[in-house]
């Protein structure tokens, strides 16, 4: 008899009838498997994108920063809306991964590795962004503190954009580290199953000569346990500073105490958004449908729906703000956002974060799979409307009105941000192919309890009086000895 | 670092697994290891092993990084180049509490992972002996350590005893080297067959 019980209340968290081997089946087989058109498709699709934006971005430094859009009034376009775009998304994945196995949330298991390897290329994508606005970006080592012969001269450390670049290595460094720490088993499993020579030699290169050893183990459940801790102050972190880029300044729009709390609750959702847009897929192809259920998607979308409605107070919170404070600058700041000549983006921002999200109040909505795809994408439609409405609308028209401006992006923006998504979906094609896309040694811990043919297996316990289940606890303590119950 | 001889139970549950961690030990068979597909909780415990440090490890890397940026930064703005912005203090704690704070958990995680690897081990390259291919799949497998004067065939029926699904004996190296995964050692010859 098993003893560790879950609540039927709960759905399992593994569908179908799995042992440990079918697990290790389900989710190795299709990196032994060659991949199928539609990899090849998307991968070369990515490609091109991605190459289209390295030519946008080698146009952008030859010809400088002249070909873009951006004006003496507004410095920041479409480069850092994006950063901000990208950073928001590589929320989720350290959120899963950490903040929910704090909670011991055990749903993570099925979607943490997709979700982290998602953060590690957003936080990839989102670098690009301030590194070519730089312009002389040859002269990009001036923001790390380093030895120079200009004094030494050192950066800033009271400034909020020099906390970003601590802010943002660091995060992509523990979250790698997170991430990777996580696979070495896994490669391990797909090692030791290798029929091929080549597979046989780097994978056991990836999986770093794990053998899987109860020290070992109890050393690597002690790091995940650390780093989880570690990182839920720091995925916190993250955003509370990308906000204060605006926070500090004196710019209405920009300067509200609201922004770190606002931000951060804006990252998670747009970052969930986008786990559901590529797990919804992922499932699909790879034929997942059982390791990521209707359960975690529903899951993803009660965040989705709590972090749109706090994004949604912070919206209204903002305009009362603005009313209150009585301060004109601020007042005009909000009105031209809703009526001025960018309202277009004020509204898209509105209806895609705070009207759409609502719909998933409705339990049959929230467990509809092209419902769930539709709206991941509307999400993160409207959180790269709000990055624009904050740093396009607060900007445009400034304290002179002789030197209000408009903002359109120019070709080489558009391309650097297609480009982006090049870099996103190659490495998430890559990753898809080469790693397990579903922690395997997670899922296995978790099976026990909450595999659907074990969940039914309890059945007769979960029907039993409290004498009886006494009555058997009791026997079989007698049995096998302590160890068994106390485990 | 030698090369051994071990007889190797597998067992395919990890409840069978705990009683026969417990029955091989009180009889005195020396345990070399207990390799498990995923993390089994209390089989540290069952084994006697002690639970780990790393985590004081990771307090005192965290505690590194902190010094590290707040020393840093304090120094470079009170005595290397103090810079006067607006006549606010030289010596501007809070402003510097983010990169503080980035640079401790830098340092706390950085520090942790790589003792990990250096305690577990594991690392590029590094090479260990595998008992069975299925103990990262579906097998929980206890290698028992034999000497001149074990039976291996007394060994064997014990093992069977507790419940193992497969035993047998296997020579192997004990500990780790620096080799190929897709190349066989030359000591592996003695177990074919």
């Amino acid at each position: 008899m098993h003893l560790k019980y879950e609540s039927f209340v709960r759905e399992p968290l593994v569908d179908g009838d799995k042992t440990y081997h079918q697990v290790s089946e389900d989710i190795i087989s299709p990196i032994e498997r060659k991949p199928g058109r539609m990899w090849y498709v998307g991968f070369f699709f990515s490609l091109i994108l991605l190459g289209f934006g390295i030519f946008s971005v080698s146009w952008s430094v030859y010809w400088g920063l002249g070909t873009w859009g951006v004006n003496r009034t507004v410095g920041w376009g479409w480069d850092i809306t994006n950063f901000v775009w990208w950073i928001g998304i590589g929320h989720a994945g350290t959120l899963i991964s950490a903040i929910l196995l704090l909670f011991r949330q055990g749903w993570r298991t099925g979607v943490n590795r997709a979700a982290e390897a998602m953060t590690i290329f957003a936080v990839m994508c989102a670098g690009q962004f301030p590194i070519w606005h730089m312009g002389r970006v040859w002269d990009g080592f001036w923001v790390l503190p380093l030895p120079n012969s200009r004094g030494p001269l050192w950066p800033n450390f009271d400034s909020p954009l020099l906390w970003d670049v601590f802010a943002i290595s660091t995060y992509f460094t523990v979250s790698l580290l997170f991430w990777y720490s996580g696979l070495i088993p896994d490669f391990s499993l797909i090692r030791d199953r290798a029929k091929t020579k080549l597979r046989k030699l780097l994978y056991g290169v990836a999986s770093f000569g794990w053998t899987g050893t109860a020290k070992n183990w109890q050393r690597m459940e002690a790091l995940a346990l650390v780093l989880a801790g570690l990182s839920t102050p720091l995925v916190l972190s993250v955003h509370t500073i990308v906000s204060f880029d605006f926070a500090t300044s004196v710019i209405p729009g920009w300067h509200t105490t609201i922004f770190p709390p606002y931000f951060v609750a804006g990252a998670v959702f747009s970052g969930f958004a986008m786990v559901n847009t590529l797990l919804v897929i992922t499932r699909r192809i790879l034929h997942l449908e059982e390791y990521i259920t209707i359960g975690h998607l529903e899951a993803m979308n009660k965040i989705i729906v709590l972090t749109g409605s706090i994004v949604g107070v912070a919206y209204l919170t903002e305009l009362f703000i603005a009313w209150y404070s009585q301060s004109w600058g601020e007042m005009a700041a909000f009105q031209w956002r809703i009526m001025g000549p960018y309202w277009w983006s004020y509204w898209a921002m509105m209806t895609c974060n705070v009207v759409s999200p609502q719909l998933f109040w409705v339990k049959k909505l929230r467990r509809n799979i092209p419902f769930t795809f539709v709206m991941s994408i509307v999400v993160n439609i409207g959180m790269w409307f709000e990055r624009f409405v904050i740093i396009v609308t607060s900007t445009y028209r400034d304290w002179i009105p002789g030197s209000w401006a408009y903002y359109s992006p120019q070709w080489p923006e558009v391309g650097f941000y297609l480009g982006t998504f090049g870099l996103f979906f190659t490495c998430y094609f890559l990753f898809a192919k080469y790693c397990p896309v579903v922690a395997v040694a997670e899922i296995k811990f978790v099976l026990k309890t909450s595999g659907d043919n074990y969940k039914r297996g309890m059945e007769k316990i979960d029907n039993m009086t409290e004498e009886e289940f006494e009555h058997v606890v009791h026997t079989h303590h007698e049995q096998e000895g302590h160890e068994v119950l106390a485990h | 670092m030698a090369i051994k001889k071990f007889a190797v139970a597998a067992y395919d549950d990890e409840e069978v697994l705990f009683p026969a961690v417990k029955k091989v030990r009180r009889s005195g068979y020396k345990i070399h290891d207990v390799y498990t597909p995923f993390a089994v909780h209390g089989l540290d415990e069952a084994l006697g092993y002690k639970s780990t440090d790393l985590h004081i490890a990771g307090f005192i890397y965290g505690l590194c990084g902190t010094c590290t940026a707040v020393g840093f930064i304090s120094w470079i703005y009170t005595s290397d180049w103090p810079i006067n912005y607006g006549g606010k203090p030289h010596f501007a704690l809070p402003a510097w509490i983010p990169i503080t704070f980035e640079l401790t958990v830098l340092f706390a995680a950085v520090g942790m992972t790589m003792t990990m690897c250096y305690l577990n081990q594991i690392m590029p390259g590094v090479k260990k002996h595998v008992f069975h291919p299925r103990q990262s799949d579906d097998l929980f497998v206890m290698a028992v350590e034999l000497n001149n004067h074990t039976s291996e065939q007394a060994a064997l029926e014990f093992l069977k005893s507790t419940g193992a699904k497969e035993t047998y004996i296997q020579t192997a190296e004990s500990g780790w080297w620096y080799g190929r995964w897709d190349k066989k050692e030359p000591y592996e010859a003695l177990n074919a067959g």
